[in-house]
């Protein structure tokens, strides 16, 4: 029996929030994170509606808890925030006798200061110390740098399904032995280059982004990292962790039609989808919410929506995109929805897809449209797509009783509560 | 567990590599600071109207693809048929497209962000060179990239060996590509990588000026769960690991790496090491080496490739040809060459920082 993989620990920082608590408040009070553009100068400012992180540089300097010194791109501070969150949460920095890795995904990496001061790297030495700081390994090791994690650290650039991937390699690790546990996701940072190159692509809204719906004009970017800590049972012995839920099961696939849009059929995503339930051992019937990548343009919604019926026939789970609430963080996506998801399991909540108004004329299925509380969600899947046709899926599922074995006393929400009083679905509501 | 067989390999690089039944036969040496890719005949590989449009280093990943698929034994004919589908494409690039990046980027700057095309920008994706395999191959299996500076292609090894172990595939096409450019050349020597003056290549390693030499490359591998007529080396194992602390840490992991696979020391044969010709960093092979390898062969293979983050592609296909021909070119020797030639290990390292071991042997 292959090994069970559990999350201990996670870490976030969105447009709606700077951690675990804050993000979880903001989607409880449905309350989105969109809007102008603020700290990246460039002429598309008045032209898109973008989920940033409403801190300046200086600010994120001082939420990471590193002396503000040349060096760090913005991508890097929100990698050290919501990883050192996570850390913390999941206890990596105890049991050091374990085998830890980090594995994280960017894509952009450090281009937020790159294309600052690109004219400067090839006509003087004034911005050398940036040089450095370009590449996508970059917001990797300052943030191994940090926690101290030295024995397989590595990043993944497979565009906007980047941080699922990461969390689906952290899982092979652990369940063939390399490693005990792993800090996996995510982090993308705003950008004059990437704006420009999906506005380049006309798939940028410049209003509140409509995901699933038949007026959808496209993506509102966004930015943000979230991480989250994964272990085996035999870990969880040591570090006497208790599960939030379960990794039940990952697939990948690669549609190789186009390099860039989706198939008209949602081929990949079929087969991803599929490839993580097959894995999951669950049948389509268990799955209670599906995450979806729903990122509000015409290809990609209709694409996934048909890979929806076609594995789930006539009995479609509940369906939303979070995107609305932090906008499309890309190369985060993934580790920021997986940390989404896992909050539907600890709550037994559906997080609404909002500003949906109009069913899509080629689908059966319309998404979530309010929040739902006190609704039973025992597995969820939670989707991402990329460039390239790279599509991942992940399946998330409640630890509880019956399924728990040797897992310790899986108080969930209770160890959720611990990574900074989030408090009960109630409360928050209140 | 079955062994992991290197099945086939193809590199495009800086020597005349595109054709592994003439195995560095005439090593070329230069004058230079940085080398470049000699490129194939792309024609062979790419339909004439779509070369045009593709960057370089996708140009070369394809090729190096296509060569590494034919070398494993599937005629040319059907892989340019997209007749032959791995079961997984993974890659690894240290600074990926850099060629697309720099023309969005400088276009978006000169041009204060008006006029720019979507092209360029849907190129710069460092998962563009998989994608477009995958594409060229009609392949929907895994598909996967790692930007992890000098670790990028171990990692995808790490990858595409953890999947075979754990038996969700079968056969991999592995491979590591990076491209330089010159604005990446003259940024990067703003922050002392390479020497000031041309070297002749074959004298790298006597050059006392700081920094190597800038290379490129693209080198990919077919890998597989059994032995073939093609086999050219048997893939023990990858390892890696950030910033050691000292020397005896580095020496502690090369132990623990090889004691996994029940061999000491000194029963490697020849250990391949990626010393560059940078006294900075050159020492932490020279500290190794008398450690823990005083009387064994040695060889270093930075003289062809150059140094990039990738170049540690290029030295497994060199480990993996020496396996297969057991010829160990003089070109790569550093001391005397060994009397056998069952287990090579590869040790390079990128700035002192990344660190990794890849262990082969002789099928």
């Amino acid at each position: 029996m292959p090994k069970r993989i559990f999350i201990t620990g996670y870490g976030i920082i969105s447009c709606i929030g700077s951690n675990i608590p804050e993000n979880l408040n903001s989607l409880m009070r449905s309350a989105p994170g969109t809007g102008p553009l603020l700290h990246v100068d460039t002429i598309l400012r008045d032209e898109v509606l973008v989920g940033e992180v409403p801190k300046t540089h200086q600010e994120l300097f001082e939420l990471a808890g590193v002396a503000p010194v040349e060096g760090y791109s913005r991508n890097a501070l929100l990698g050290i925030i919501a990883a050192t969150e996570a850390s913390a949460h999941g206890r990596l920095g105890e049991n050091t006798g374990l085998k830890t890795g980090l594995i994280s995904a960017t894509t952009v990496g450090g281009m937020d200061r790159c294309e600052l001061f690109y004219k400067d790297f090839l006509e003087n030495d004034s911005r050398n110390i940036y040089i450095d700081s370009y590449d996508c390994a970059d917001s990797t090791e300052k943030i191994a740098a940090r926690l101290g994690i030295h024995d397989f650290v590595t990043t993944i650039s497979t565009a906007c399904s980047s941080a699922a991937n990461a969390i689906m390699l952290g899982a092979r690790l652990i369940r063939n032995g390399r490693l005990d546990r792993a800090l996996v996701g995510g982090c993308e940072s705003l950008t004059k280059f990437h704006l420009n190159g999906f506005n380049a692509l006309k798939i940028l809204d410049k209003e509140p982004c409509k995901p699933f719906d038949q007026h959808r004009a496209g993506i509102n970017l966004g930015e943000g990292a979230a991480y989250l800590v994964i272990e085996s049972e035999e870990s969880m012995l040591k570090t006497r962790n208790t599960p939030l839920c379960e990794l039940a099961g990952w697939g990948n696939a690669c549609e190789a039609y186009h390099q860039t849009a989706s198939s008209p059929d949602g081929e990949g995503a079929f087969m991803a989808m599929k490839a993580a339930l097959e894995m999951s051992g669950l049948k389509p019937a268990d799955i209670d919410y599906i995450n979806a990548h729903g990122t509000g343009t015409d290809n990609n919604d209709l694409s996934e929506g048909r890979a929806i019926e076609r594995l789930f026939g006539d009995r479609i789970p509940k369906v939303s995109s979070t995107k609305p609430f932090t906008g499309h963080t890309t190369s985060a996506a993934g580790s920021t929805e997986a940390i989404l998801s896992v909050f539907c399991l600890l709550y037994q909540v559906i997080w609404p897809n909002l500003n949906f108004t109009e069913r899509i004329s080629e689908l059966g299925f319309t998404p979530v449209e309010k929040l739902l509380t006190g609704i039973p969600v025992n597995a969820v899947m939670s989707n991402s797509f990329g460039f390239g046709g790279n599509d991942t899926s992940l399946i998330f599922r409640k630890v509880n009783a019956s399924n728990a074995n040797n897992v310790n006393n899986a108080d969930n929400a209770d160890n959720a509560n611990n990574a900074g009083n989030a408090g009960n679905a109630e409360n928050i509501e209140n | 567990m079955n062994n992991i067989y290197i099945n086939g390999s193809g590199n495009v690089s800086p020597q005349a590599t595109t054709d592994n039944r003439h195995f560095l036969e005439n090593p070329l040496s230069f004058e230079v600071r940085r080398l470049k890719c000699i490129d194939p005949d792309y024609k062979r590989f790419i339909p004439a109207e779509q070369i045009r449009r593709m960057g370089r280093i996708i140009r070369m990943g394809i090729a190096a693809s296509k060569l590494c698929l034919e070398d494993a034994g599937f005629g040319a004919a059907a892989v340019s048929a997209g007749e032959f589908v791995p079961d997984a494409i993974i890659t690894g690039t240290g600074l990926g497209c850099v060629e697309e990046t720099e023309k969005f980027l400088t276009s978006m700057i000169r041009n204060k962000e008006e006029f720019l095309t979507p092209t360029a920008f849907i190129q710069s994706t460092h998962n563009t060179v998989a994608g477009q395999i995958a594409l060229m191959l009609k392949c929907h299996g895994y598909n996967f990239t790692y930007v992890h500076r000098g670790v990028s292609f171990e990692s995808a090894l790490t990858d595409a060996m953890t999947q075979m172990q754990l038996g969700e595939i079968s056969n991999a096409l592995v491979g590591g590509s990076d491209e330089l450019t010159a604005n990446s050349f003259a940024i990067t020597s703003r922050l002392g990588l390479w020497k000031q003056n041309p070297v002749n290549t074959f004298n790298l390693l006597n050059d006392h000026q700081r920094g190597s030499v800038a290379g490129e490359g693209s080198a990919f591998f077919f890998l597989e769960d059994h032995q073939t007529a093609c086999s050219q080396a048997i893939l023990n194992g990858v390892t890696m690991f950030l910033n050691p602390s000292s020397p005896q840490e580095i020496s502690s992991r090369v132990r623990d790496f090889l004691a996994v696979h029940q061999l000491n020391p000194g029963d490697i044969d020849l250990v391949l090491m990626g010393l560059n010709g940078d006294p900075r960093t050159d020492i932490l092979y020279h500290d190794l080496v008398e450690s823990d390898f005083p009387l064994t062969s040695l060889g270093y293979f930075k003289n062809l490739s150059g140094e990039y983050h990738t170049a540690s592609a290029f030295a497994t296909w060199l480990a993996a040809m020496m396996l297969k021909t057991q010829t160990v070119p003089e070109v790569i020797q550093i001391n005397k060459p060994p009397a056998r030639l069952e287990k090579v290990l590869i040790y390079n390292h990128f700035q002192g920082k990344n660190h990794a071991f890849i262990l082969l042997s002789r099928p």
